[in-house]
């Protein structure tokens, strides 16, 4: 697998909205391209996958409530077809909709109305690449191998496809095997969420990475979940 | 309470039936004891007078007159029962001693042209009747005149007695029976009148409990079928007149949820082009640049208020989530407070080493909420003051300003509450006090607002039981 340059600091992205409003899109498209992204819009989920099989952008922004086929489907094409990272945007306010939104693939979630400033360093974070260390050698936890200066990981000698979510997610819990992270540490570890985020994004990450890396992802032998406190990642 | 009512009207009810029984008892097995007793008593005493009279008749006109000794005694034998004849001073040898007849009776008897009877006791279980009777003769002339001889008989009531106390113990035995009886009944009775009491007592504390569909089952026709029935009317009524409240009550919430939704849509396009207005209002004409950060702040208002109406829809369609994890109290409290840099202006007292469960982002609402007004409505010193209680925490945000009038306080968390109605618009959406109590709520806690003794709002965000 090759990973892609560690993103920087205002850097152009190319960025996908998926938003079936007129107004928000425009917009959207006006304020994205201020920040200095490069936009591109489509108003369908349908228009959107098209988009996606001719050209590759870096981020992809989605509406939830779309017509045809809605954003949690557009999510789960998406993330079948690779490891583009997604951002939902709901307008909706039912936590159903996060949760739900999460599990379709979303590597975060904003609300609607949002602030520039905001939705910016949500795309900025989800963008910045894990950086790879130098120093560091193959680390084996059983069959699963996590490459840190390749940032490639494998399982049994297979490469597993990991978003640069559940890549960054998981060389963070395999920095300190066998020590607690609380979600708030993870939240603020990958998603650069300062100092308030959604514990939901972590639990449906490590869902996710589960399904990847753990042999039986109903009883994890990696990924352990210590109740009350976070997650810890066993050696074996 | 209720219980010692029920007991009571039983127990009057009881006591009402018992006190009819007996009465009637009395006054009826009463009168039967009286007539009784003197119908045997009269029996008796007519039988005795009858004999003696008869026996007197017969064997008196053989004695000669004056008699002697031996006369009076041969008389007084021929005489049935305990008799005593007596001729002046003369008296018989047989028969009751002298000393038990009474002077005043001899006397009594000795004026009489009739046969006298006097009921008296021997003694306490003995009594006897004595009859006392002068004898009478027709001279030659034909008038009829005392002979000088008087019989005195003394007949025993024993054996009458016994039927008399036999009589008195059936009396007795009926009444007995009888008061049993109308107990029984009056029990019954409470029973009867009092279950339907019971239930309509049930019933109404179950109305009271918001239980609407409560109804009672009507019996028969008499006036507790017609209070069931009433009772049951009422309940429909109430049912329907709450059924209509809460109807137009979620219709008005989820009419503020579908405008707060239709209202996000065209507020996410203005919110996301705000900042480009702003960031052109050097360039813009004076009044252009007034124009655009009215708009944009305004924009900025509308959209915080939209979000604050989604957040207490959320709370009213009990649909608002506690996502639970173990935090630092003291850290958590910094953390909001350096997270919108009022570190500097805030004081704190947070002993650390609190860890409790408790959903950060609803805490972080909360005292985001209150520091803010205090720092926004009250006066310096503001203080966040943190301790242990009832296996909790609780959370003090006070300030050094006038305080809350007392007409305030009790709407401090009505939604849309302006304390100052001069004061049209303020700050906050008008709705940040009301979510900050629904999240307390969630969390099983209560936040409550007060003044400090020496002025200054004070608001009390108790949290029970969350410590780890």
């Amino acid at each position: 697998m090759v990973v892609q340059q560690t993103w920087i600091m205002g850097a152009v992205a190319m960025v996908l909205v998926v938003e079936d409003d007129r107004a928000v899109r425009e917009a959207l498209q006006l304020s994205l391209r201020r920040q200095g992204h490069d936009v591109h819009v489509a108003d369908s989920g349908e228009r959107g996958l098209a988009f996606l099989r001719e050209q590759r952008p870096d981020l992809v922004l989605v509406d939830l409530m779309l017509p045809g086929i809605d954003g949690f489907e557009t999510c789960r094409r998406i993330r079948a077809e690779g490891d583009l990272p997604i951002i939902v945007l709901t307008a909706r306010s039912d936590d159903f909709d996060v949760v739900a939104g999460l599990e379709a693939g979303a590597d975060d979630y904003v609300v609607k109305p949002v602030e520039p400033r905001v939705l910016d360093a949500r795309i900025r974070a989800v963008l910045r690449r894990a950086a790879s260390e130098q120093q560091a050698s193959d680390e084996h936890f059983g069959d699963l191998v996590v490459d840190r200066t390749a940032l490639v990981v494998t399982k049994g000698g297979e490469p597993v496809a990991l978003t640069p979510t559940e890549l960054k997610l998981l060389l963070e819990l395999t920095r300190t095997p066998g020590r607690v992270l609380s979600r708030q540490q993870l939240l603020s570890a990958v998603w650069d969420h300062d100092y308030l985020g959604d514990s939901r994004l972590v639990d449906a990450c490590v869902q996710r990475l589960r399904a990847k890396i753990e042999d039986d992802p109903g009883s994890p032998r990696h990924v352990r979940t210590v109740r009350g406190f976070g997650y810890r990642f066993d050696r074996l | 309470m209720n219980r010692r009512w029920s007991v009571g009207l039983r127990l009057r009810l009881v006591a009402a039936f018992a006190a009819v029984a007996v009465g009637a008892v009395i006054a009826t097995t009463g009168a039967n004891y009286l007539s009784a007793r003197n119908t045997i008593l009269q029996g008796v005493q007519d039988r005795a007078m009858d004999t003696l009279r008869t026996q007197v008749s017969t064997f008196a006109a053989t004695v000669p007159l004056p008699p002697t000794q031996r006369d009076l005694d041969a008389l007084q034998r021929r005489l049935n029962g305990y008799v005593a004849v007596f001729y002046r001073e003369l008296r018989s040898t047989g028969g009751p001693p002298t000393e038990e007849l009474p002077t005043e009776f001899r006397a009594a008897v000795h004026d009489s042209d009739r046969m006298l009877f006097q009921r008296g006791l021997w003694s306490a279980s003995a009594p006897y009747l004595m009859i006392g009777m002068t004898v009478r003769t027709q001279n030659s002339a034909g008038a009829v005149e005392p002979t000088g001889l008087e019989i005195y008989a003394q007949i025993s009531l024993a054996s009458s007695q016994a039927d008399i106390s036999k009589l008195a113990m059936w009396a007795w035995v009926t009444g007995a029976l009888a008061l049993l009886v109308a107990v029984g009944i009056a029990l019954l009775a409470a029973r009867s009148v009092l279950r339907p009491v019971r239930e309509l007592n049930v019933a109404a504390r179950r109305l009271a409990d918001g239980q609407f569909d409560t109804r009672l089952r009507v019996r028969g026709g008499d006036e507790l079928a017609e209070l069931a029935h009433t009772f049951n009317s009422s309940a429909a009524t109430l049912r329907h007149n709450v059924g209509e409240l809460r109807r137009m009550e979620s219709d008005a919430r989820r009419f503020v949820a579908d405008v707060s939704h239709e209202l996000r849509t065209p507020l996410t396009a203005m919110t996301a082009v705000i900042e480009i207005l702003e960031q052109e209002t050097d360039r813009m004409p004076p009044d252009s640049a007034v124009a655009a950060r009215l708009v944009a702040g305004e924009t900025r208002k509308l959209s915080r208020l939209v979000q604050d109406l989604m957040e207490i829809s959320r709370f009213d369609a009990g649909r608002a989530g506690l996502e639970l994890d173990e935090w630092e109290v003291a850290t958590a409290v910094r953390d909001t407070l350096a997270a919108r840099g009022w570190q500097d202006s805030v004081e704190v007292e947070l002993p650390e080493g609190l860890v409790a469960r408790l959903d950060r982002r609803r805490l972080d609402i909360v005292l985001a909420n209150l520091v803010g007004n205090a720092l926004r409505h009250g006066a310096p010193p503001v203080l966040v003051r943190l301790w242990q209680e009832d296996g909790g925490v609780v959370i003090e945000v006070s300030d050094g300003g006038p305080g809350l009038p007392e007409s305030v306080l009790p709407h401090v968390f009505d939604r849309f509450y302006k304390a100052d109605s001069a004061r049209t618009r303020s700050e906050g959406s008008g709705l940040g006090l009301a979510i900050a109590r629904e999240n307390a709520r969630l969390h099983g806690g209560s936040l409550s607002a007060g003044n400090r003794q020496g002025g200054g709002a004070c608001f009390l965000l108790r949290l029970p039981g969350v410590l780890v």
